[in-house]
C-alpha cells in the first residue's frame, strides 16, 4: 500500500514531521492536513474487462494492474444490495452500476463519498446525452472519446465544469475542430 | 462524428477471438502493423494508429514503443493527431518516465495558443500527469492563464494550478493573489475552481490560510445566492443549485472555520439555512447536507447549531437507503468522543444496525456500538453485541470479542456476569479470541474466589457439551484441575446442583486427551489437571497414575515431559506432592511485555559506563551470590518467588531437578514470545523491533539497538515517522551510546495509535557517530510482528 501512496505520500507527509527532539515529534504547520482527492476511476464490467482507467496519481504499470486486479476483484464479489462504499487500503472506494459497467472512484480518507456518486452519475449522463442511451458497446469501440467527455467534465481529479450544458458544447466544439482538422 | 474505422476493425477482431491465445496472436499482428506505421513518414492515419495502441494497451499488453509516438503527435499542427497524441500522454507516460519531459516544451507552447480547445489539452495533460519540474517549469504560464483569458480557460488553469501546488508546495504563493479574484467570477466553473484552489492553497500554508478568512463573507453570499435562488437550468441537479459548488463552498467554509471563532460566527446563520431548506429527498441533497454536517461539526459552532447537524445524522441513520446510513455511522464515530450523549441517543437505531445485511454497514454499527458502551446500559448492549457476535461476519468476529471484553472488564456489573459474558464469547467464539484471554480469564476467576464452585460447575457442563473451543477447554481444564474437589462435593448456591463422580470428571480430562481436537497445549492443560486432581480425589488416584504414566512415552516431547515429571513427584517425592499441588494463590496481573523491556534496561544502565568504578552490589545480591550467582549483579527478578502465569514453562532443566523447576514446569499457561524481527542490519549495527497491542488502535513498539563493532558508538538515535492518520509518540531512549561488541543495548519505545486501522508502515531514521565519522541511514518498516498484517 506504501507504494500507491507513496509518490503522494511521500511529497506530502514526510516533509511534514519535523526533527524529533527528546522523542517527540513536531508536524510543520501544526495542523493536519485534510486529504480530498479522486486517485482513480475505472469502469469495469460484469466480467472483469477493463473499459477506462484515468488515474491522477503515478504509478508504475506494474502497480497499477494490480490495483486494478485487487480492486475489481473485491468489487465484483459485492452482492447486489451492498453499500456503494467500501474501505480498501487507506482509501474509500465508491462504486455503482449501471447495467453492466461498474463505474468505481477512489477518493482520499476526508472526501465526500454522496457527492462523489453524484460526480459519477454526471459523468454517466454525459455519456449518455453524447451518445445517446449509452451501452456498453458504445464505450468499447468509442472509448478514446469517452476519455475526451472524461477529460472535459474532470480535470486533475477535479471536477472543472459543473453545467451539463456546457461540457457537452464544449465537447461538440472540439469535435467539429477534430473534423476540420483531419479532412484538412 | 465520422468514427475511426481501422480502429473499430481492429477492436472487432479482437472481441471475436475466442481464446486468449488467438486474441495474443490478433494483437501481436496488429502491434508488429503499428510499429511499421510508427516508422513510415507523415500519412493520414497516425491518429488512428495511435488509438489503436491505446485500446491494446488498456486490455493490458505492453505499449511502450509508442511513447515517443505519443511526444511526435503532442508537436503536430493537427488538432486531431494532438487530441490523441495527449491522450497517449496521459495514458502511457508518467512522471516517471523520462520521455515525460520531451512533451514540457510541446506543453508550453500549447498553453499560448490561440485555439482554446489546444490550450485545454496542454492544461489537462498537465493537470494529469505533470511531474514537479515541469510544474516548476510552467507555473508562471499558468498564473498568466489565471488573470487573462476566457472563462473556459480559467477554470482549468485554477486546477491545474491546483495541481502544481499539490506537487510543488512553495509555488502556492504565486497563485494566492489570481485565486482571490477569481472569487468574483461569476462562471460557476470558475468560482468552483477558485475555491479548489484556494482550498488547496490554504491547507498547505497557515499564513495564507489567514489571509483567506477575509473571505468568508463573500462564500456566505456566493452560497447564499445559490441556496436561495430561484430555478437555474444549467446548473440544477433535482432542485439543488449546483450542489457540486455548494459542497466545496461548504468545504472551505470548514477549513476557514476551524479553530476561528469569528468566521465561525460568520458562516454561522448560513449554515443553519442551508441544514434547514435543503432538501432531503434525493442523494443529491444528501450531499449537501452531509458536507454541512461536517462543516458544522468541525468550526467553532453555537451548540444549538450542532444539535441540529447532530439531528441530520440522526435522520440519516433512519433513511432506507444503505449508503447514507453508513456515512451517518461514519460521521458519528468521529463525534462520539466529544458529543456522547447526542449520540448517545441515538444508540437503539445504530444496533439495529448490526443487524443490517451489509457487511461495511455491520462493521460501522460494531465499532460505535462499541464506543456507546457504557455502565448505565451495559447489560442491554451485551445482550444485543453477544448476539450479534453468534451471527456476525467471520473478519469481524475478533474485533468484537476483543470490543467485548474490554467492555466486560470496564463496565462489569457484578463478578458472575462478567464471568458468564467471558463464557458465552468463548462458547460462541471461542476460536477468534486473542491469546491472552485464556490467562486473563483464569486470573479472573481465581481472584472472584466466592464464584469457584459456580464457575466449575457451568465449566464442566461446557466441556461435557463441546470440547472443539480451545480457549475454553483450556480454562475449563485449569479449573477442573484446581476446583475439583469443589465440583465433586455436588452442592452449589448458585446453579443447580447435579451428581458429579470422580469417574465422570476424569472421563472428561481424558477425552480432552485423547481427542484430535485439542491442541497440544490444550492437552498440557489436561494432563496438569489430570496431576492436580490426584491431591483432591480419594478413590481414582491409581488411575490419575496409569493415565500419566501412559503419557510418558507420548510422541509430544512437552507432554512426555510433564508425564515424566508427575511419574517422579508420584514416585520419588510422594511426600511433596500435597504441597507442591495444592490451590493456587491469588494471581498478580502482570503486563508481558514489560518484563521482557525491563530486564534489558536493567543490565544495560549497569553496563554503559564501562569507566566508572563498579557500583556496590547491594544485600540482595550478596545473597544470590551465596546460591552461587554469576558476577553480575542480578536484579530480583519479578517472577521469582511469584507464581504468576506469564512465567514461561521451563523445559532447559533436568527432570526431577530442584524445587524451583518443578513449580515452574506445572505452570500450565503456554506463552506466546513477543516476536521479534530485525529491521535494520548494517556496518554492525543492528536493529530490531517488537511490537504489542494495546489495545483495539493502540500499539507499542520496542526498538532495540545493538552493536556488534570493534569500537563504540556514541550519539546513537533513532527518528521515526508513519502515516498521517496514525499519531506517534516517541518515549525517550534508555540512552545513546553503543559500547563495542554488543556489551549493551539501547531500547526505545514508541507508542503508536492507528484510529483509522490504515495499514501501518513506519520510516526509521538511523544516526549515529562511529570512530569519528557521523552516520545517518534510513530504513523503512512494512510489516509489524504479531499484527498479522
Amino acid at each position: 500500500m506504501f507504494a500507491l501512496v507513496a509518490n503522494q505520500k511521500v511529497v506530502r507527509d514526510w516533509p511534514c514531521f519535523g526533527v524529533v527532539l527528546g522523542g517527540s515529534f513536531l508536524p510543520r504547520g501544526g495542523y493536519t492536513v485534510l486529504l480530498f482527492k479522486m486517485q482513480f476511476m475505472l469502469l469495469f464490467s460484469r466480467q472483469g474487462k477493463l473499459r477506462l482507467q484515468k488515474w491522477y496519481v503515478p504509478l508504475s504499470d506494474k502497480e497499477k494492474k494490480k490495483i486494478t486486479r485487487e480492486l475489481v476483484q473485491t468489487v465484483l464479489a459485492r452482492k447486489p444490495k451492498m453499500c456503494s462504499f467500501l474501505e480498501w487500503r487507506d482509501l474509500k472506494i465508491v462504486y455503482k452500476r449501471y447495467a453492466s459497467l461498474y463505474f468505481c472512484c477512489a477518493i482520499e480518507d476526508q472526501d465526500n463519498e454522496l457527492i462523489t456518486l453524484e460526480i459519477i452519475h454526471r459523468y454517466v449522463e454525459l455519456l449518455d446525452k453524447y451518445f445517446g442511451s449509452v451501452c456498453e458497446l458504445d464505450i468499447i469501440f468509442n472509448f478514446e472519446k469517452a476519455y475526451f467527455i472524461l477529460d472535459e467534465f474532470l480535470l486533475g481529479g477535479e471536477a472543472q465544469e459543473t453545467s451539463k450544458k456546457n461540457v457537452l458544447k464544449a465537447i461538440e466544439q472540439a469535435d467539429l475542430l477534430q473534423e476540420k482538422s483531419h479532412s484538412a | 462524428m465520422s468514427p475511426s474505422v481501422p480502429l473499430q476493425e481492429m477492436i472487432r477482431a479482437i472481441r471475436s477471438a475466442r481464446t486468449q491465445c488467438e486474441e495474443r496472436g490478433v494483437i501481436q499482428r496488429e502491434c508488429a502493423a503499428i510499429r511499421a506505421q510508427f516508422r513510415q513518414a507523415d500519412n493520414g492515419g497516425r491518429s488512428h494508429n495511435l488509438a489503436k495502441l491505446l485500446y491494446v494497451h488498456m486490455l493490458g499488453y505492453p505499449a511502450h514503443f509508442g511513447q515517443m509516438e505519443c511526444v511526435r503527435m503532442i508537436a503536430s499542427p493537427r488538432y486531431s493527431e494532438k487530441r490523441v497524441g495527449y491522450l497517449g500522454a496521459m495514458m502511457l507516460l508518467d512522471e516517471k518516465q523520462d520521455a515525460s519531459l520531451l512533451i514540457t516544451n510541446s506543453i508550453k507552447n500549447d498553453l499560448s495558443n490561440s485555439n482554446q480547445y489546444i490550450q485545454s489539452l496542454a492544461l489537462c495533460t498537465l493537470a494529469c500527469m505533470g511531474s514537479a519540474e515541469m510544474c516548476r517549469d510552467l507555473a508562471p504560464e499558468i498564473d498568466r492563464l489565471l488573470r487573462a483569458s476566457n472563462s473556459y480557460i480559467k477554470k482549468k488553469a485554477a486546477l491545474c494550478a491546483v495541481h502544481i501546488v499539490r506537487k510543488v508546495h512553495d509555488l502556492g504563493e504565486l497563485f494566492t493573489k489570481a485565486a482571490r479574484s477569481l472569487l468574483t467570477e461569476k462562471n460557476h466553473g470558475v468560482v468552483h475552481g477558485a475555491v479548489v484552489l484556494i482550498t488547496e492553497l490554504c491547507e498547505r500554508n497557515s499564513e495564507t490560510l489567514e489571509r483567506f478568512r477575509k473571505t468568508v463573507p463573500d462564500l456566505v453570499q456566493i452560497m447564499k445566492g445559490l441556496v436561495i435562488s430561484g430555478y437555474s437550468p444549467d446548473h440544477d441537479v433535482a432542485g439543488i443549485s449546483d450542489p457540486f459548488l455548494q459542497v466545496r463552498i461548504l468545504r472551505l467554509l470548514r477549513i476557514l472555520g476551524r479553530n476561528n471563532e469569528a468566521a465561525s460566527d460568520a458562516m454561522n446563520d448560513l449554515l443553519a439555512q442551508v441544514a434547514t431548506n435543503t432538501d432531503s429527498t434525493k442523494t443529491v441533497g444528501n450531499a449537501v447536507l452531509y458536507e454541512t454536517v461536517l462543516t458544522v461539526l468541525d468550526i467553532k459552532s453555537e451548540s444549538g447549531l450542532r444539535v441540529l447537524a447532530v439531528n441530520i445524522l440522526g435522520r440519516f441513520l433512519l433513511n432506507n437507503d444503505r449508503n447514507i446510513r453508513y456515512i451517518a455511522m461514519t460521521s458519528l464515530q468521529k463525534i462520539v468522543g466529544t458529543d456522547h450523549n447526542a449520540v448517545q441517543r441515538h444508540r437503539g437505531t445504530i444496533v439495529d444496525c448490526l443487524k443490517d445485511q451489509d457487511a461495511s454497514v455491520k462493521r460501522r454499527a460494531l465499532d460505535l456500538s462499541l464506543a456507546l458502551v457504557s455502565a448505565s446500559n451495559i447489560r442491554s448492549m451485551m445482550k444485543e453485541l453477544l448476539s450479534f457476535l453468534s451471527s456476525c461476519p467471520p473478519e469481524l468476529r475478533s474485533q468484537t470479542a476483543s470490543g467485548i471484553f474490554n467492555a466486560a472488564e470496564r463496565y462489569a456489573p457484578s463478578q458472575r456476569w462478567h464471568i458468564d459474558t467471558i463464557l458465552h464469547v468463548l462458547t460462541t467464539a471461542g476460536g477468534d479470541v486473542r491469546d491472552e484471554t485464556v490467562p486473563n480469564l483464569i486470573q479472573l476467576i481465581t481472584n472472584t474466589s466466592e464464584l469457584h464452585c459456580y464457575t466449575v460447575h457451568k465449566l464442566y457442563r461446557a466441556l461435557l457439551s463441546d470440547i472443539s473451543q480451545q480457549p475454553l477447554v483450556q480454562v475449563a481444564c485449569w479449573c477442573i484441575g484446581e476446583y475439583g474437589d469443589l465440583l465433586l462435593r455436588g452442592e452449589c448456591q448458585e446453579t443447580e446442583p447435579v451428581q458429579v463422580t470422580e469417574d465422570d470428571v476424569l472421563d472428561v480430562l481424558e477425552t480432552v486427551l485423547q481427542s484430535h481436537m485439542s491442541s497440544p497445549s490444550t492437552r498440557g492443560f489436561a494432563l496438569t489437571a489430570t496431576m492436580k486432581l490426584s491431591t483432591r480425589i480419594t478413590e481414582n488416584v491409581d488411575r490419575i497414575r496409569s493415565i500419566v504414566s501412559i503419557y510418558g512415552s507420548c510422541i509430544d516431547v512437552e507432554l512426555q515431559q510433564r508425564a515424566v515429571e508427575y511419574n517422579a513427584l508420584f514416585k520419588k517425592y510422594d511426600h511433596m506432592r500435597a504441597a507442591v499441588l495444592e490451590r493456587m494463590p491469588v494471581i498478580e496481573k502482570n503486563s508481558q511485555g514489560h518484563i521482557n523491556g525491563e530486564t534489558i534496561k536493567e543490565s544495560q544502565t549497569v553496563k554503559v559506563k564501562p569507566g566508572e568504578p563498579q557500583q556496590p552490589p547491594n544485600q540482595v545480591c550478596d545473597l544470590l551470590d551465596l546460591l552461587g550467582g554469576s558476577e553480575q549483579p542480578l536484579q530480583p527478578s519479578p517472577a521469582l518467588g511469584s507464581t504468576a502465569p506469564p512465567m514461561p514453562v521451563s523445559t532447559a532443566n533436568t527432570v526431577g531437578g530442584d524445587l524451583l523447576d518443578l513449580l515452574g514446569g506445572l505452570e500450565p499457561t503456554p506463552i506466546t514470545p513477543v516476536a521479534t524481527v530485525t529491521v535494520y542490519e548494517k556496518d554492525g549495527v543492528t536493529v530490531t523491533l517488537s511490537c504489542e497491542k494495546q489495545s483495539d488502535s493502540g500499539l507499542t513498539v520496542t526498538l532495540t539497538a545493538s552493536n556488534s563493532t570493534e569500537s563504540d558508538i556514541r550519539g546513537f538515535t533513532l527518528q521515526a515517522a508513519v502515516p498521517k492518520s496514525v499519531q506517534l509518540h516517541m518515549k525517550a531512549p534508555s540512552g545513546d551510546s553503543l559500547p563495542a561488541r554488543g556489551a549493551a543495548k539501547v531500547t526505545q519505545m514508541v507508542v503508536l495509535n492507528n484510529p483509522n486501522k490504515v495499514n501501518l508502515k513506519m520510516r526509521l531514521r538511523i544516526s549515529y557517530t562511529s570512530q569519528g565519522s557521523a552516520v545517518q541511514d534510513t530504513v523503512q518498516i512494512d510489516s509489524f510482528p504479531g499484527l498479522g498484517q
